[in-house]
């Protein structure tokens, strides 16, 4: 057989049957489920009299609509309530197992599903929900489906696909301090932009990702989305095994020694073919962000905001105006210094408790800017009980931050959790859309310690320049 | 998933280019946990004025129109998001069938997915059908899958072209997942494979 790559390996030994036109039945091992885009899938079930295939390869939570406040309170809002109640029910009747709202193993999806062993290496991940890229970290085949094909997985347990292409991005050498995944990631989708994965799958690898933790190549993934990919993958290793090993869903005993042997031939083949390569130096990388409204507009905390009046493209000139005007910044400004008035820390991208403990680092022993909301959203309940046995909760306090409930929460604010017009977020979730974390709001996406720094000196800044810095 | 055969009906000329996915169901209406009921917010910003009241100009809120099953319109019909709730406004609205130039590639797939046949047609072609249209109640166009033809009300045939496996579930009413099921005993030899030889997939159940 000729060499193949990682994602080559977990396509072909989950093709259940190739279509006269190519299209694969492609056979999926767990199917992640939440509140706002699975009612009409079990909605479609119910009209043609079906039921799932497998309940118990399934499970749900929910996520998006969930406030961060006290949980033992009904939720106001009558839309998100219908939703949860309405997933509630849909799981009852239909026997799919779900975390409820009171549980403490409640939390964001893409951080549930690891943390509870439910996404492992080599395996088939779908959820309808585009950050499902997220699961790739695992060594998993794992991306967002449409409501229809949600229907279509609960029904058949496959799903049908043509073959993604195959690219690779290396990243090789050390990080310098104070650059973590997050940068890791932004300078990756700077570089390629939000359609170069586009028909593919990306294979993150080189000595700077293989040296990252499995909170860190789950940041990495979960943003092979923005660069318009398929999914995102990394190759499973020792750390992904030790990652796994002993979760609650995770394979115990021989069953886990068998599952390793197998996950160890995983990593692609030495030789094989990429359509697309990209190679990147892991020292040039430096702590990033955005300035604009598409996760594309990556900057070094050091650099400037573009001046439109150096491109060339009428269209791209009138877009980059627009972004400026929108995020109320000044052709060629320093982006460093400006003020904020939210901070975020949380969701799918920077939630996990090595998210949580690089803010704390810095938040430790200072104070929030006066004038400036911050807030900390752990990723699941039981990341929350960590970090509280931890005594992060107390940093955070102590330091004037929001320490909140389990969610998405301010990532897109279908919860109370909302910016108002014109407001500032400096923010670790994964999209700067217009919009996105309430109207009007304007979002600068950067990591944990950078959000941090900018909490406590109200103003964007180099996260370098605050002393307590991890080294 | 209702089959779709052949269909005689009131067609609505919509000669407007890029019906967008906002236009079609605007965003405010995702929180549903339904995807019938989105009939009366299909085109809510075309039909519908301010004060709530219909917009009487809008094609659909006149006579006959209210009752078409067929539009007709202009190129890049369904451009936008992938929000599958577009083709489930206008299917609840009673349409089944859309013509026109091109088609947004998502908005195509995800219209066969629900029972409705999107069809690619020359802009002159549209025009002229939308002319017959014009013509009110007493003019019906019809659309044969099987002999892929559209035929005037003067007994005109205009063919069209369609993927052999989507007319094929069409005319079945099989959605993707009856097509699916038909593969069934793969599927349970894969799974039986499975559970074999790698045991360690199987999910331990939730207590
Ligand atoms: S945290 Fe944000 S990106 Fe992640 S699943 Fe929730 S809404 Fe989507």
């Amino acid at each position: 057989m000729s060499p193949r790559t990682l994602f080559d390996k977990i396509w072909d030994s989950h093709v259940v049957e190739t279509l006269s036109d190519g299209t694969a039945i492609l056979y999926i091992d767990r199917h992640l489920v939440h509140e706002v885009t699975s009612p009409q899938a079990f909605e479609g079930l119910r009209m043609a009299g079906r039921k799932l295939r497998h309940p118990e390869a399934t499970i749900a939570v929910v996520d998006h609509n969930v406030p961060t406040s006290d949980r033992t309170q009904p939720i106001e809002e009558p839309e998100s309530r219908n939703q949860i109640e309405t997933l509630e029910r849909n799981v009852k009747e239909f026997g799919v197992p779900y975390f409820p709202l009171l549980s403490a193993n409640q939390g964001i999806v893409h951080v549930v599903g690891p943390e509870q062993g439910i996404s492992l290496p080599g395996m088939t991940i779908v959820c309808g929900d585009s950050h499902t890229s997220t699961h790739g970290a695992m060594g998993s085949l794992a991306f967002g489906i449409g409501t229809s094909e949600v229907e279509h997985v609960m029904a058949t347990q496959t799903i049908l696909q043509k073959p993604a292409k195959n690219m690779k991005v290396e990243v090789e050498g050390a990080l310098a301090p104070g650059v973590t995944a997050k940068d890791v990631v932004l300078a990756i989708i700077g570089k390629i932009g939000t359609a170069g994965g586009t028909g593919h799958v990306i294979e993150f690898c080189g000595s700077a990702i293989r040296g990252l933790d499995m909170a860190g190549r789950m940041t990495v993934c979960n943003m092979a989305i923005e660069a318009g990919a398929r999914a995102g993958l990394v190759a499973p290793d020792d750390t992904t095994f030790e990652y796994v090993r002993g979760r609650r869903f995770a394979p115990k005993g021989d069953d886990f020694d068998a599952a390793v042997a197998y996950w160890r031939t995983l990593p692609s083949d030495e030789g094989a073919a990429y359509d697309t390569t990209v190679t990147m130096r892991a020292e040039e990388i430096e702590p990033s962000l955005t300035w604009g409204t598409s996760p594309e507009n990556v900057l070094p905390i050091g650099g400037a905001v573009p001046d439109p009046a150096n491109e060339a493209d009428e269209a791209k000139r009138a877009q980059l105006e627009r972004m400026l005007s929108y995020m109320d910044l000044k052709a060629g400004q320093k982006i460093a210094g400006t003020p904020v008035d939210v901070v975020f820390i949380g969701s799918c991208t920077n939630s996990r408790i090595e998210d949580l403990r690089a803010a704390a680092a810095v938040a430790a022993g200072r104070k929030v800017a006066s004038g400036v909301r911050a807030m900390i959203v752990p990723g699941s309940g039981l990341v929350k009980a960590q970090a509280e046995q931890e005594g992060l909760d107390r940093v955070f306090l102590d330091a004037g931050f929001e320490w909140r409930e389990a969610g998405c929460s301010m990532c897109l604010g279908m919860n109370p959790d909302k910016l108002t017009p014109g407001q500032r977020c400096a923010s670790t979730s994964n999209r700067n859309f217009e919009g996105r974390q309430g109207p009007g709001g304007r979002t600068h996406l950067l990591s944990p310690a950078m959000a941090a720094a900018a909490a406590v000196t109200g103003v964007l800044t180099d996260v370098r320049e605050l002393s307590a810095l991890p080294v | 998933m209702d089959k779709f055969t052949t269909l005689t009906a009131i067609a609505a000329p919509l000669p407007e280019a890029n019906i967008d996915t906002d236009k079609i169901i605007p965003a405010r209406f995702l929180k549903t946990t339904k995807r019938t009921g989105l009939g009366v917010h299909a085109f809510d910003s075309m039909r519908y004025r301010e004060d709530g009241s219909e917009n009487p100009d809008f094609v659909l809120n006149r006579e006959p129109y209210r009752n078409a099953q067929i539009l007709i319109s202009h190129e890049n019909f369904g451009c936008g998001s992938s929000r599958e709730h577009a083709p489930w406004a206008l299917l609840d609205f009673g349409l089944r069938c859309v013509i026109a130039p091109s088609f947004a590639d998502i908005f195509f797939n995800n219209s066969f997915k629900n029972g409705i046949l999107p069809i690619r047609l020359p802009r002159e072609v549209c025009d002229t059908l939308m002319e017959d249209a014009a013509q009110g109640a007493n003019s019906r166009l019809t659309v044969d899958l099987a002999r892929q033809v559209v035929i005037r009300p003067d007994g005109t045939e205009v063919p069209f072209e369609v993927d052999r496996l989507r007319k094929h579930l069409l005319l079945e009413g099989l959605d993707d997942i009856g097509q699916t099921l038909q593969q069934e005993q793969s599927i349970a030899a894969f799974e039986a494979k499975r559970a074999k030889d790698e045991p360690w997939r199987t999910i331990i159940a939730l207590d």
